[in-house]
């Protein structure tokens, strides 16, 4: 799946001047926005003694040589090692760092990618979600965001409700809307199908015209977020921005509940081994210091290179990306 | 042979629904959270058909036994154009459908593209240009522009092309396949 080529030699950069200087640019204005508002920067490893259990993400691997050298992960994202920093008192921290993911390349995908990172103690979910909208207004010049649930965006262009239809009703849904050479999903498969509407039919529609502030996620999508049943059923406290059909963030209010975290681990990797994918192991760093005390906080993490991409009007994340994967 | 949806490119020959297909493009589609996709459009070998088809990232699909190799026309017995492997002097005898459009332009020992399916030729390409004697075409009429200062001509294969007035019968003529079009003259 590599992208098409530029056309010229292997070695040369794939990105224009003119987008680099806006990369650079946009860090600055970034770094400004949070030295104005008091968030401290700061930086954690990008090795990691352990990883993510997400079945969906899949980590790279390496090993640290020397006596007794370890299995070592890069981060699929400084979450586990920020949150430790939270947990030490730091109070408002942001990060920009690097962030990998195997396997996703595309358009959009780079499989090593730019991630900012930050947390709040004390902010709600909907805190947070203003201060994303301000920041996209200033890096990206544009109207203010809208605020809408993912059961009001999935029945307003796919027919469909994301937390409680069932697989049967789902797939029947992508059926109805003639979505071509449809997966082979297992029949009894509801998040796949729902995945693949979401994926196909609602977030290509979103932040159209403006962006758009997704909340209210399903509680098997709750991850490291919190679980909330005030408005009803039970809905995942989590957050996604979109600026042209591109998923830009992803926030959460943050679990805090460190039992909880650990049973969510245990079901990942039940979920992994079922799969067949690699075991890995749960990060026994971020518990304990759960344990010890997570504030009360939100956090949330912008792709930088889609940023950029958005904020230059290009076409894929090798318009803004120096050396993309396919040149490394 | 299989290949998982990570190693999916242009190009790469894959089975789908039973046919050989070839990836026209493949691209990566991930929700905020959750499963991942690959969107893939496929030409279907047999029939020319572009098709579309969602796969689940990781996915495996089966690879399809399709090579190309160029080969040389021998003869037609009027059902198969008979082929032969230079190297190996191994035949192999296409039908009209794998022939398509290359039965205007290949004459004996020319050397075309053949595609083979499971050892049987799918699909057969002509060189880009081939040199072809007229063997009928009417004088050109001087002053005449309404067709736009050419004429017909057929050609020793039956094809019939448009050339410049001054061509005359038992010339011969390079044509580009591709487009089934005059280029110049051509010396023997």
């Amino acid at each position: 799946m590599s992208q098409p080529s530029k056309g010229s030699p292997l070695w040369r950069p794939t990105a224009d001047w003119s987008r680099l200087r806006l990369r650079a640019r946009i860090l600055r204005q970034i770094r400004g926005f949070f030295e104005a508002r008091g968030v401290l920067e700061v930086e954690t490893p990008l090795l990691a003694g352990a990883t993510v259990t997400d079945p969906h993400l899949a980590s790279l691997e390496t090993r640290l040589g020397g006596p007794g050298g370890r299995r070592l992960f890069l981060q699929t994202s400084p979450e586990f090692a920020m949150k430790r920093l939270l947990a030490a008192g730091s109070g408002s921290i942001f990060q920009i760092c690097k962030a990998f993911r195997n396997g996703e390349v595309g358009r959009f995908h780079n499989p090593e990618f730019t991630m900012l990172e930050w947390y709040r103690p004390g902010f709600e979910l909907e805190q947070l979600m203003e201060e994303v909208d301000d920041l996209l207004q200033l890096v990206l010049g544009g109207p203010a965001a809208r605020r809408r649930t993912l059961a009001q965006v999935a029945e307003e262009y796919g027919g469909f409700d994301p937390h409680g239809a069932s697989a049967q009703c789902l797939r029947q849904r992508a059926v109805d809307l003639e979505l071509s050479g449809l997966p082979d999903l297992p029949e009894d498969d509801r998040a796949g199908w729902r995945d693949l509407l979401v994926s196909h039919v609602v977030e290509p529609r979103l932040g159209q015209g403006s962006p758009d502030l997704i909340f209210d996620y399903p509680v098997d999508q709750a991850a490291l977020a919190e679980v909330s049943s005030d408005s009803g059923a039970p809905v995942a406290r989590r957050f996604e921005a979109y600026v042209d059909g591109v998923e830009l963030a992803n926030g959460y209010q943050e679990l805090r509940d460190a039992a909880e975290l650990r049973r969510r681990f245990e079901s990942d990797l039940a979920e992994r081994q079922e799969r067949g994918l690699p075991s890995v192991p749960v990060d026994e760093n971020l518990l304990a210091a759960m344990e010890s005390g997570l504030p009360f906080c939100s956090g949330v993490s912008i792709g930088i290179d889609r940023l950029v991409l958005l904020a230059a009007g290009a076409e894929a994340l090798e318009d803004v990306i120096a050396i993309p994967v396919d040149r490394v | 042979m299989s290949y998982s949806t990570n190693q999916f490119k242009s190009g790469l020959k894959v089975m789908q629904d039973g046919d050989p297909c070839s990836i026209v493009e493949a691209e990566f589609v991930k929700p905020g959270k959750g499963q991942a996709f690959v969107r893939v459009k496929l030409r279907n070998l047999k029939n020319g058909r572009v098709l579309e088809k969602t796969f689940k990232s990781g996915e495996s699909i089966e690879g399809a036994d399709v090579v190309e190799t160029d080969m040389q026309y021998l003869y037609s017995d009027g059902e198969y154009w008979h082929f032969m492997e230079p190297n190996t002097y191994a035949q192999h005898q296409a039908d009209s459908t794998a022939m398509g459009d290359a039965v205007k332009w290949v004459k004996e020992e020319d050397t075309c593209a053949v595609t083979l399916y499971n050892g049987v030729p799918l699909q057969v390409s002509p060189p880009n240009f081939v040199t072809l004697k007229v063997t009928q075409s009417d004088p050109g009429v001087r002053g005449d522009t309404s067709s736009g200062g050419t004429k017909p001509a057929t050609l020793e294969t039956g094809a019939t092309v448009k050339v410049p007035l001054f061509i005359q019968e038992g010339e011969l003529l390079k044509i580009d396949t591709r487009t089934g079009s005059y280029v110049s003259r051509a010396k023997e």
